[in-house]
């Protein structure tokens, strides 16, 4: 495809020939200053390849940093919130960073490809705040966002459709392990990640290996009912799995005008990634310890079951008197659950010790006019659905 | 020894069985499910007849199943998923297709290959079918009140189910015009109906098929309109009408069921055909299995239809020789056969272009309102259809647990077969030409068909009513004409899931809202029992 793209405000992925080949609905969603696909044919039929089959999506927009030094796995254990200093080569660890104040930067996974070398995948730009938390680290930091082609393979029959590309024994491999293979002569990095709740895995390579890659996933999904998802399919997926968006769920520091909508790791169902326990400092440490010790939280961020099958989009909290105790953050009709689920921020001590009598109001849009209703929920665990498969070694072969 | 009673015995494993008996045994009851075949799930399994392959021997797509049943039997953490339909096609003689995607605009696109007015006809269409599968929803979750009583409970009955009649709720309500077509839509047959929409044949056979399934009616007759609407009233995932696969075969369902029911402490007995309801002062108060065995409980419940239930395993002495008589004339006439296929690799249908998503559902091979007409004619002189109209898909093709890699089952449901035949009965040689008759049949459009055939196992409406214990092999347990439907099924002033006899109930698909692998009438069977024992169901959405 020869389009001059020098006015174009978006930027095309190493795999955009192939998805925009892939896509029948031409609709399309912007991502970190990319152009990737919203929908490919349907959105269901997308979602389910995941929980079926295999879903393949193009990864590519999110930010990725390399890390190299002496003393970058020191400087990881300083960055992040979560204790990194047994991590091995090989592995991948799921993590959060602060600012000082203790308010969340973003989340993120971690990649050790080996003790002086790191890699960082976010959502949000991080260039400068690993700069500058990196001061006298004396270390490489580099923006490789554009150099690395990623893709994520998910799903029951993913483990197989990789092990058909070629990836040998791949069963064998953990969650959150990773490992390099040599495919048709390319390299591909694969770990066992993925932001879906089901079993699956992400690929990374160099950009000028991506059409092949692509097409020879196709291929070996053949016939194990693989298909490529879109974002909207992604967005359902996660809510399922009750993973956390920056920018849907909280705000990142980076972006919050009003100071007032920053977010403690408490705030955000992400305490448990923070190990106050660490030997040495971090940043927040100090302010996340204080505020641990002294109770301050005043958020917190939950799973909502809601009564009847009206997605709670957006949807105001109350409690018994009709006070707003909180919002809902990401809302869904779980095709897998038959269940109304909700991620919601709310005010503690609702969604703490109160986890009853609470309710939402739903405005449903109707042929222009909005039922209203009023509904019960619940507070139930933010993991919403987590298959044994997920986490089975080896993993499912077909 | 004083034997155990159990708060109640459910009589027959099949999903309507399950269902109810789950429900029950979340609610705190002590329940035991006898099934009389060493497999569970009735008319809802999935076999290994053939090693390697698994079969959805009888029913075969998910679309009527209650989302809130699965919801409250919490049925996705016991493994059910369902996969949504890609699509449907009818191949046509001249080498062209005819086809349906998920994707609306797509399937509009494909209608006005074939005729620009069907393409638009067809959105005005979908909307009144729309209009009507909203106007029953809320109906499939009540107890239908009984129009002969004149107790409180039932005039309030009757004046709610009036009011969801008007769709008060689900539609703002409906004006008179809207009513007089809904009774319309009650009582017309799809040909009539399809005309005031369609003008070409093939859109109204491909649309036509659903309403004949299963039934003993044609699509001239009247009432096949409802059996239509019967087929489109499900949903997957709020697509109102749209079909899906459950993964693993429509086993999945009955399993994830039976789990349940383990876990909230219910056992199930296979292998244990009951032969009587034990009947003591005027209560059912056990049953009796066929090696002897006594068991008792405080309820009884038949997941049997209604024919089975009363004929069979109930003492005519204990029933009204009124009643008896009713039950007698209940319509449950088969009419359908099954052909199950394992094969080696994908059959080509050359009218279809490769890795069309039509060719991903339901397959079709009728192309008018007459050939199908035909094919009913020839049920009426006791022969199966020479031109049958077939609902033939490939699971296998969206579902990776149903065959290896590469290899794939193939469901086949014929319209029409009938129970009796009128040479005749049947036999292992009649069995053996029907099958090859449908064999032969899809050969017609797939030349490499044949070839690929690993296995196949045929069954015929004298299988079904023998094996799976659906009385003439009707596969809704009952015909869903307006004379045995809501307050009418299956007999009038007994729709409320309580037998006429003391303590026994009916959760079949004999009983309100009917057949299909809907759970409906095993959930509001359980409630009704529940109601007389007084306790109350928590956290329920059904
Ligand atoms: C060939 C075929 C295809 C179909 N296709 C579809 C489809 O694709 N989608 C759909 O939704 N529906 C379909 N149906 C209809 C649907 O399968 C049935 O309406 C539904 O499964 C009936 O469920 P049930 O629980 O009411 O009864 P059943 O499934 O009939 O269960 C009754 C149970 O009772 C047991 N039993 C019988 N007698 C005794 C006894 N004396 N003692 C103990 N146990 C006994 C039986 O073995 C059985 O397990 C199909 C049916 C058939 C036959």
């Amino acid at each position: 495809m020869n389009i001059d793209l020098t006015q174009a405000a978006l930027k095309f992925t190493p795999f955009h020939n192939r998805t925009s080949r892939a896509c029948r609905t031409n609709s399309w969603y912007r991502w970190s200053g990319y152009t990737v696909v919203a929908e490919y044919s349907t959105t269901e039929l997308e979602y389910t390849a995941t929980r079926n089959g295999t879903s393949v999506m193009d990864l590519t927009p999110m930010y990725k940093y390399e890390i190299k030094g002496e003393r970058a796995k020191e400087f990881i254990n300083y960055f992040v919130t979560r204790d990194l200093s047994e991590m091995k080569d090989n592995t991948v660890a799921y993590v959060i960073w602060c600012n000082e104040a203790g308010k969340v930067v973003d989340d993120g996974t971690v990649f050790c490809l080996n003790q002086n070398e790191f890699k960082i995948c976010c959502a949000v730009k991080m260039q400068t705040w690993l700069k500058d938390s990196a001061e006298g680290f004396d270390l490489d930091i580099n923006d490789v966002t554009d150099d690395i082609a990623a893709l994520s393979v998910q799903g029951p029959t993913s483990c197989s459709v990789l092990k058909n590309y070629g990836a040998t024994n791949l069963e064998s491999l953990k969650p959150f392990e990773s490992k390099d293979f040599t495919i048709d002569g390319y390299s591909v990095l694969i770990s066992r990640t993925g932001f879906t709740g089901d079993l699956g895995y992400e690929l990374w390579t160099n950009p000028e290996n991506a059409e092949k890659m692509w097409d020879s996933l196709m291929e070996s999904g053949k016939h194990l009912k693989i298909r490529p998802m879109g974002m909207h399919a992604l967005e359902m997926v996660r809510i399922e799995a009750g993973f956390i968006q920056t920018g849907t769920d909280f705000v990142s520091t980076e972006h919050a005008l009003r100071p007032v909508r920053m977010r403690s790791p408490y705030e955000i169902g992400m305490g448990w990634l923070v190990h106050l326990t660490k030997k040495d400092y971090f940043i927040g440490k100090r302010a996340l310890k204080a505020e641990k010790e002294n109770g301050t939280t005043e958020r917190v961020l939950v799973g909502l079951d809601i009564e009847g099958d009206k997605p709670a989009h957006g949807a105001v909290i109350y409690n018994k008197k009709k006070e707003d105790v909180g919002i809902v953050t990401a809302a869904l009709w779980s095709p897998t659950l038959k269940r109304n689920i909700a991620i919601a921020s709310l005010m503690r001590p609702y969604g703490t010790k109160i986890k009853d009598d609470i309710f939402v109001e739903i405005y449903h849009p109707e042929e222009l006019e909005y039922k209203k209703i009023w509904a019960t929920c619940k507070v139930v665990k933010r993991q919403f659905y987590s298959p044994e498969r997920r986490n089975m070694v080896p993993a499912e072969v077909y | 020894m004083t034997k155990k009673i159990y708060d109640a015995i459910v009589v027959g494993a099949g999903h309507n069985g399950l269902t109810a008996a789950s429900y029950m045994a979340k609610a705190g009851l002590d329940v035991l499910v006898l099934e009389k075949n060493d497999y569970i799930g009735g008319a809802a399994v999935s076999r290994e007849l053939f090693p390697g392959w698994k079969y959805s021997n009888c029913s075969y797509v998910c679309s009527l199943l209650r989302p809130e049943i699965m919801r409250d039997l919490e049925l996705y953490k016991y493994g059910l998923q369902i996969i949504p339909y890609e699509g449907s096609a009818t191949m046509m003689k001249n080498g062209d297709y005819y086809a349906h995607y998920h994707d609306h605009d797509m399937t509009v696109k494909s209608i006005s290959r074939h005729s620009k007015h069907d393409a638009e006809a067809y959105d005005r269409y979908s909307r009144d079918v729309m209009r009507q599968c909203k106007i029953i929803k809320p109906l499939l979750k009540m107890t239908p009140p009984d129009l002969t009583s004149f107790k409180p409970k039932d005039i309030l009955g009757a004046l709610e189910f009036a009011k969801h009649f008007a769709a008060k709720d689900e539609l703002g309500g409906l004006g008179e015009k809207e009513i007089y077509d809904t009774i319309r839509f009650y009582t017309m047959s799809i040909a009539d109906y399809l005309d005031e929409y369609f003008e070409t044949d093939i859109t109204k056979a491909h649309l036509a098929g659903s309403a004949i399934i299963g039934t003993a009616l044609g699509p001239c007759s009247p009432g096949s309109a409802y059996v239509l609407l019967h087929h489109y009233m499900g949903e997957v995932d709020g697509s109102i009408g749209s079909w899906g696969y459950a993964r693993g075969g429509m086993g999945s369902i009955t399993k994830a069921m039976g789990e349940c029911l383990k876990s909230h402490g219910g056992t199930i007995q296979a292998s244990s055909e009951v032969t009587n309801v034990i009947v003591k002062n005027g209560r059912a108060v056990g049953v009796a299995t066929l090696n002897g065995d006594e068991f008792y409980a405080k309820k009884v419940v038949s997941n049997l239809d209604v024919k089975r239930t009363f004929l069979k395993i109930t003492d005519e002495s204990d029933l009204q020789p009124d009643f008896v008589e009713r039950v007698k004339n209940f319509k449950i006439r088969g009419s359908s056969g099954k052909l199950n296929i394992a094969l080696e690799g994908l059959p080509t249908f050359p009218s279809i272009p490769k890795d069309d998503p039509g060719g991903n559902g339901d397959l079709h091979f009728t192309e008018t309102i007459e050939e199908m007409e035909g094919a009913y004619d020839d049920w009426k002189r006791g022969q199966w259809s020479k031109m049958p109209y077939v609902d033939m898909c490939l699971p296998s093709k969206s579902d990776p647990t149903m065959a290896a890699p590469g290899k794939h089952f193939m469901s086949v449901f014929i319209q029409y077969v009938p129970f009796e035949l009128a040479n005749g009965g049947w036999n292992e040689q009649r069995k053996q030409d029907f099958g090859n008759h449908i064999i032969n049949r899809i050969a017609e459009y797939s030349p490499d068909f044949k070839d690929l055939i690993a296995h196949y196992e045929v069954r015929t409406p004298k299988d079904i009513h023998d094996e799976v214990g659906l009385t003439e092999g009707n596969i809704f347990q009952g015909e869903l004409t307006m004379d045995q439907l809501m307050f009418n099924r299956p007999i009038t002033g007994y729709a409320q899931y309580r037998a006429p006899i003391k303590d026994l109930y009916m959760c079949s698909s004999s009983t309100h809202p009917g057949g299909g692998v809907m759970g409906a009438p095993g959930a509001n069977a359980a409630r009704e029992i529940l109601s007389d024992m007084n306790i109350k169901q928590k956290g329920n959405h059904y």
